[in-house]
């Protein structure tokens, strides 16, 4: 990403952008070597014991994937903000100094958990090392840091949206990155009761990734069909408002399913097994979409009798696409599988979850970010026509197939621990490692290994294109 | 010019979207008030006065906490202080716990805190899971207390050659890798005494917190096939 293309209005926008997804990529490739650890640890459990034990190594590898989300999250905005309002962003210069805080900040934590790791049992550790609550486990100094920096971030987009022209996709982001940030709030207190904690707990997991997360993505698919490809801005628009009408519809009460075992009444049953099953019927509308307007445009493009592809950035356009289809599938299908409250109650807490988790991470949110990168980098580079390159065909085939074929291994784990240990064992310490020591799930176990390091080799060859695009010359300039 | 439908107007689903969302809210913000009326850690008197409460008061761990069938809802519930054969809760069998069974509402309260805490800085759901949510790497502690394995029958009483449940919990969790149970191991998290006891409180606390009946058939399949 040397050269700089960026002139005019929204450069200044679209630079802080770029800043944003070069620390992203970093923390990817960081989230990866973190679970490259945790995963060589169920194979081998005496790799590095008392030095990065699991739970270090899986806190950074899940901590690592909030943040790098969230930053490619923030990026993607502040680079389409300005196509969309055609003014340049109010208030970027707080934006890029926020940027290093956010930066800096981070730096520090991870530093904090790699060194320090565990502490005393007082709220001096709550507040410097880390709150020990999965996916939030960011000490309470950073909490408020990062509620800083997200104020600032929703003041940059509320401000833009209101001085520029304000599109659907704007409003929708307005209004969801107003929530998003607000349910942080959720996740900032601690108390004795760990039914209420982790109640609100889930206020910040499931309504991010089930629902603000989500209709974020609907917004990024409709600005990517109309940039990529030139879709209709109407008709764009209509689909994402149906898409946060399903998604929130759905979503919002869906939460229930993360209320049938923690001390919460039993009507979280019907609730959280309705609108939870429901939640799948936005992720296939999503993905009926892309593929209707990819369809409909290369359709007019050919009735003028033009030969041309219709995209403009074929490696962002296959991750849209991916993101399209592995949202549905491991959000949606994954999810199904065991949302059901008579199905939950053997696959709670096993690796069926983890399972669904990697999927649904992968493929609702990884996929588009990684997209928007490269609408990013064909921006910066100048390029009209972004093509293909070896590195971002292999690249993709070998991320999102290590993902697959991960996925398919945990899941087979998963149905050991559920039948084994779960139906056959009853859950006990005993039942837990009847489970883990079958051979069943040993070998799922290194299959996740291996699929893990194919994936690591994409993430390298990913990591060759980006740095390779400015002087490739595959691309039309 | 022909009609337009509403169907196809942005308009209209904007403004289902609004509508949506915002009954959506309400509903959850409502249900929330119930919940949390229901969920919020009950008092010693609640346990005196036979008071069924989903979350008990801190002082739960002076009673004896078993893990059987409700016939009226059709799963496990913990019961507290004996059955009344039925699957209620008697409130009257107590139990030692580090050699008493008259720890006041403050003093254990204190300890469940000082449990709570260490069970978020000492990082146990990066690798247990709590109530089923956590990591996947280690036996689920929702009913840890209840595990046949501590008990007067199981074998961490004679491996950490202690004569209670309690003492022997608190003896692993200080030194968890100088009693492996298998080859992955608790790493040394620097748990003190008094902080152990903390966490033992913690456990005991959570395995008498009503959870619908999960985890399902917990500590009473003995014999199944490769069981132990």
């Amino acid at each position: 990403m040397a050269n700089n293309h960026l002139t005019g209005i929204g450069s200044e926008s679209k630079q802080l952008a770029t800043w944003y997804f070069t620390f992203a990529a970093i923390l990817f490739g960081a989230q990866l070597l973190f679970g490259l650890v945790a995963a060589i640890q169920y194979v081998m459990p005496g790799f590095m014991f008392e030095v990065l034990d699991f739970s270090v190594a899986r806190m950074l590898h899940i901590n690592a994937l909030v943040v790098w989300m969230v930053f490619a999250m923030f990026g993607a905005v502040y680079w389409l903000l300005p196509d969309e309002t055609g003014i340049e962003t109010v208030g970027i210069k707080i934006g890029k100094l926020l940027f290093w805080v956010f930066a800096a900040a981070i730096v520090v934590v991870v530093l904090v958990y790699l060194f320090i790791q565990v502490g005393p049992a007082d709220e001096m550790s709550i507040w410097f090392i880390h709150e020990g609550r999965e996916y939030i486990e960011a000490p309470r100094w950073a909490d408020f840091g990062i509620v800083v920096v997200a104020l600032g971030f929703v003041a940059n987009l509320f401000l833009t949206g209101m001085k520029g022209k304000q599109t659907g996709i704007v409003t929708v982001l307005m209004a969801d990155m107003i929530a998003f940030a607000g349910l942080y709030l959720c996740g900032m207190f601690f108390t004795d009761n760990i039914s209420v904690d982790q109640y609100w707990w889930w206020w910040v997991i499931h309504l991010w990734v089930e629902a603000t997360w989500e209709v974020y993505v609907g917004a990024l698919a409709a600005y990517g069909l109309i940039t990529m490809l030139g879709a209709h801005r109407k008709v764009v628009e209509m689909w994402l408002w149906i898409e946060v009408t399903m998604l929130f519809g759905s979503g919002i009460l869906g939460m229930g399913h993360h209320y049938f075992w923690i001390g919460t009444p039993e009507y979280w049953w019907e609730i959280g097994a309705l609108f939870s099953a429901l939640e799948p019927l936005p992720l296939v509308a999503m993905f009926i979409h892309v593929l209707y307007d990819w369809g409909k445009t290369q359709g007019e493009q050919d009735a003028q009798g033009q030969e041309l592809s219709v995209i403009r950035n074929k490696p962002a356009f296959t991750w849209f696409v991916l993101n399209a289809f592995g949202n549905f599938l491991g959000a949606g299908i994954w999810g199904f599988f065991h949302t059901l409250p008579q199905v939950n109650l053997y696959t709670h807490g096993t690796q069926f979850t983890s399972a669904h988790g990697h999927l649904a991470f992968f493929g609702a949110y990884a996929t588009i970010l990684i997209g928007m990168m490269y609408i990013a980098i064909q921006g910066t580079n100048g390029i009209k026509i972004m093509n293909h390159t070896r590195s971002s065909i292999w690249s993709v085939s070998l991320l999102s197939g290590g993902m697959m074929g991960m996925t398919v291994a945990l899941t087979i784990a998963g149905y050991v621990q559920v039948l084994v240990s779960r139906a056959q064992m009853g859950a006990t310490w005993a039942g837990y490692f009847d489970g883990q020591s079958g051979m069943w799930f040993a070998q799922a176990m290194d299959w996740r290994l291996i699929m893990g390091l194919v994936m690591f080799a994409g993430f390298a060859l990913l990591a060759k294109d980006f740095l390779t695009t400015g002087k490739n010359p595959v691309h039309q300039r | 010019m022909a009609k337009r439908s509403v169907w196809s107007d942005n308009r209209f689903w904007q403004r289902s979207a609004a509508w949506i969302t915002g009954f959506a809210s309400v509903l959850l913000i409502w249900l929330t008030f119930d919940t949390m009326a229901q969920i919020t850690i009950g008092t010693d008197e609640d346990l005196k006065n036979g008071v069924t409460k989903r979350v008990p008061s801190p002082t739960v761990i002076n009673y004896k906490i078993t893990y059987e069938m409700s016939t009226k809802r059709g799963h496990e519930v913990p019961i507290i202080g004996g059955n009344d054969g039925q699957g209620m809760s008697l409130f009257q069998e107590k139990e030692m716990f580090f050699g008493r069974d008259d720890w006041s509402e403050e003093e254990a309260t204190e300890l469940l805190h000082l449990g709570k805490l260490g069970s978020q800085v000492k990082n146990c759901m990066n690798c247990h899971t709590l109530l089923g949510n956590g990591a996947y790497y280690a036996p689920d502690l929702t009913k840890a207390w209840l595990d046949p394995q501590w008990g007067p029958n199981g074998s961490m009483q004679a491996m950490t050659g202690k004569n209670t449940k309690e003492e022997a919990m608190a003896e692993f969790l200080q030194n968890p890798s100088k009693y492996p149970t298998h080859a992955r191991m608790m790493p040394n998290l620097g748990i003190t005494a008094e902080e152990a006891k903390g966490l033992v409180a913690f456990l005991k606390h959570m395995s008498s917190i009503d959870t619908n009946g999960f985890p399902r058939n917990f500590g009473k399949i003995e014999g199944a096939v490769h069981g132990k």
